[in-house]
């Protein structure tokens, strides 16, 4: 299970995150929404411990990564994530076959011989053989997401964070991967956040919504409960209107809505 | 005055955010160093790379070095003396203690810690160094202790390599335009050359050498900002190497001349 509470991120001046309260149970789906810049990937990467947050606590499993005293923690807490990066965040020095495999070396015992073997393995499950010789430069937008869905799953994570899994891929191939992560959710039982603005594949996946709004969380449900929202902020982010109560400027030299008041 | 307080202020905050955070990579190498397993796979890809890198720019530029060194000395002592005398003595002393170990981590930094800084940087902006800690490994780990020991390993390979290729040039010019025999110019050499001004060059070579990787590989885990961000970090790991060795080529030579290793 993963608890957020009162999670606070700040870069410099800037707040990101103001006070972030979520839970994750085991073996649910919770899909992050929101607008771009509204803290989504951070959360994510404090869920990770690749940020560590101002104020609050993330733990998972009652475990805080801000509290793990030494390295071998830090490797047990980290050990439980897999994690697929927005663009793939694969290699370009190495083959898909050593992308897919890098983590076994440091977060399992498996032995390297296995190693080709369990790739062809976990490519397949991603619906990918014949590549373990290419290059990352060597594939496809929608196959480099799959080779890094590959490697998230490789360790066999209890976790799977997804950062923007179907950003930049076309409607057929995103429904792919929203397949695959419903796949992977049935054959491995693992728990899931995933973060998207794409409300088609937030509705396909999800167990569960929460939708982030400048830092905080602006409401919790299921895919019905946002649907048919009140909220009118909700109900404009859900159905893309431009507008509404969530002001976007349209160009830089636009006033911001509180300077016009 | 408000407002060149604020430059002031915010000059002098980033200068020290820039030194705390060099301290930290630099004390995280001393720990990755001597705690964890060391990525030798990956340091010898590093070795062959700087070394295949720089090799040849290393070679013939203290070829050329030597070859202007012994022309000078020549030309000078001649129209002082009548003879060209010592130059053997002038050339290798001048390339052995100073030039080659100097020129050699130019040229590294150039070439090798410019690529170190490039690919650094670009696993920065693309993500993959997050995704090295969600792997289960410290970059500092699979990333800097493997590329600076391969300049610890190879620099100092590479300064002999320029010490034999500077003093080669110098004898070929003595040789072609001053007629000097070859007898003259190599024993001129052996009779002054001992293995403590041999040592003076080769010491700063490992100075410079860890100098030069630390500062293109926090380059390079510093880049922020897609391509320009890179090329900003790149050009700056160069730069900043070059005024390094500089700097550090004095401060060592003091320390040389007062340790007696002259």
């Amino acid at each position: 299970m993963i608890e957020a509470k009162g999670v606070v991120k700040r870069f410099g001046p800037r707040t990101i995150l103001r006070g972030v309260d979520i839970s994750v149970a085991t073996g649910e789906t919770l899909v992050i929404i929101g607008g771009s810049g509204c803290g989504k990937s951070t959360f994510l990467k404090c869920v990770v411990g690749l940020l560590r947050p101002e104020e609050g606590a993330v733990t998972v499993d009652g475990q805080d990564i801000a509290r793990c005293g030494n390295e071998a923690e830090v490797a047990d807490y980290r050990r439980r994530f897999g994690y697929l990066f927005q663009e793939g965040a694969l290699f370009d020095s190495m083959t898909i076959w050593e992308n897919v495999t890098f983590g076994l070396r440091y977060l399992t015992d498996i032995p390297p011989a296995r190693y080709r073997r369990l790739a062809r393995e976990k490519l397949a499950m991603v619906g990918l053989k014949d590549i373990e010789d290419f290059r990352p430069a060597e594939l496809s937008g929608g196959m480099k997401k799959r080779v890094a869905l590959a490697r998230a799953i490789a360790a066999e994570p209890s976790y799977i964070l997804y950062d923007e899994p179907t950003t930049g891929l076309d409607p057929i191939m995103s429904d792919v991967i929203n397949d695959l992560i419903l796949d992977l959710q049935k054959q491995l039982k693992v728990t899931s956040i995933v973060v998207t603005h794409d409300m088609k594949s937030a509705y396909k996946i999800a167990s569960r919504i929460a939708m982030l709004h400048e830092g905080r969380v602006l409401g919790q449900g299921s895919s019905d409960d946002f649907k048919a929202s009140a909220d009118p902020r909700i109900h404009q982010f859900v159905n893309g209107l431009s507008q509404g109560p969530i002001k976007m400027k349209l160009k830089d030299y636009e006033p911001d809505a509180a300077e016009g008041a | 005055m408000t407002a060149l307080l604020d430059v002031a202020g915010s000059w002098f905050l980033e200068l020290a955010e820039t030194l705390g955070r060099g301290a930290m990579l630099v004390r995280s190498t001393a720990f990755w160093l001597f705690r964890a397993r060391i990525e030798w796979r990956q340091t010898l890809i590093q070795m062959v790379r700087i070394g295949v890198d720089s090799f040849p720019v290393t070679a013939a530029t203290s070829l050329f070095t030597g070859m202007v060194l012994a022309l000078e000395t020549g030309s000078s002592f001649r129209s002082l003396f009548n003879e060209p005398l010592f130059t053997g003595t002038i050339v290798s002393f001048a390339i052995v203690k100073e030039l080659g170990p100097v020129m050699t981590a130019l040229v590294v930094a150039g070439r090798a810690g410019a690529s170190v800084a490039a690919e650094i940087g670009t696993m920065q902006v693309t993500e993959q160094i997050d995704a090295l800690y969600t792997l289960g490994t410290d970059p500092v780990r699979y990333l800097v202790i493997p590329r600076v020991l391969a300049f610890i390993l190879v620099l100092p390979f590479l300064v002999v390599i320029s010490d034999f290729s500077g003093i080669l040039g110098g004898y070929l010019v003595a040789r072609v335009k001053y007629q000097i025999p070859p007898s003259v110019f190599w024993h001129d050499i052996i009779d002054t050359m001992r293995v403590r001004h041999f040592m003076h060059g080769y010491i700063k070579a490992y100075v410079f050498a860890v100098a030069v990787s630390l500062i293109c590989c926090y380059k390079g885990v510093t880049a922020r900002g897609g391509a320009e961000g890179v090329g900003k970090s790149t050009t700056q790991a160069v730069v900043l190497s070059m005024v390094a060795i500089f700097v550090l080529d004095y401060l060592a030579t003091a320390v040389l001349v007062a340790l007696g290793i002259t």
